[in-house]
């Protein structure tokens, strides 16, 4: 469980509940889902981590991906587009 | 002629003349266009007006990729299409395909794909707003619902 620094960036809903757009943030996180998950309960994230898709580095990705230094997330709220 | 699949968000309002002169006639028998509009209500609710948020970089390869895909399936001879972002009226435009083909066949599927795949792919969000001031991020709701967009 290795510390890493991530940049997270928030939209939408999350972006409001959060109350930023973006952050850097050092975690032992491993993956998105255990970093969704720290996330929502430091900060009161009203959706549960399965309805929460991830992206790294611009490219949707798995819940179980191994996050690396550096990474670029967001957090994909359920779309509404259209 | 070749044509390069097309796919944009757009902050301003969409020029639907602009985005029609990337259709060139000629070899083409049929034109068939989508437009999303902002409807005045949702689920029973007055709706004054709408936002659009996307995650622009993932949601313009995601977009790429969806015109490029209605292109490979479907003997379609040009596919573009533009999602707004920002605050919509009622009435706006928020969605524009434009898909021309030999045959009309082809048209309408293409087209077709193009908007169902952008509903269920796209990485951008919208917040209703209520005719009694509140406002709500549809398929956000901490109750029910589920991940994914509805059809």
């Amino acid at each position: 469980m290795t510390e890493k620094t991530v940049h997270i960036r928030y939209y939408a809903i999350l972006r409001e509940q959060r109350g930023i757009e973006a952050e850097r943030l050092v975690t032992r996180a491993a993956t998105p889902a255990e970093l969704y998950e720290e996330l929502r309960v430091r900060h009161g994230f009203t959706l549960a981590g399965d309805r929460v898709r991830a992206a790294l580095n611009d490219e949707f990705t798995g819940p179980g991906t191994e996050l690396r230094e550096g990474d670029r997330i967001v957090f994909i709220p359920p779309i509404a587009g259209g | 002629m070749s044509h390069q699949p097309m796919f944009e968000i757009s902050s301003t309002p969409i020029d639907i003349a602009a985005l029609s002169s990337e259709l060139h006639r000629g070899r083409a028998g049929a034109c068939v266009t989508f437009e999303g509009w902002v409807r005045d209500s949702n689920e029973g609710r007055p709706v004054t007006a709408l936002e659009y948020e996307a995650y622009i970089p993932l949601a313009e390869k995601e977009g790429l990729r969806i015109v490029s895909e209605a292109m490979e399936k479907y003997p379609v001879l040009a596919v573009v299409c533009t999602h707004r972002t920002g605050v919509l009226a009622v009435g706006d435009l928020a969605v524009w395909i434009g898909v021309i083909s030999q045959h009309r066949s082809a048209a309408f599927d293409a087209c077709r794909y193009v908007i169902d795949e952008a509903k269920a792919r796209l990485p951008i969000w919208k917040r209703e707003r209520y005719a009694d001031g509140s406002s709500e991020w549809i398929n956000c709701a901490t109750r029910g619902g589920s991940a994914s967009a509805k059809p």
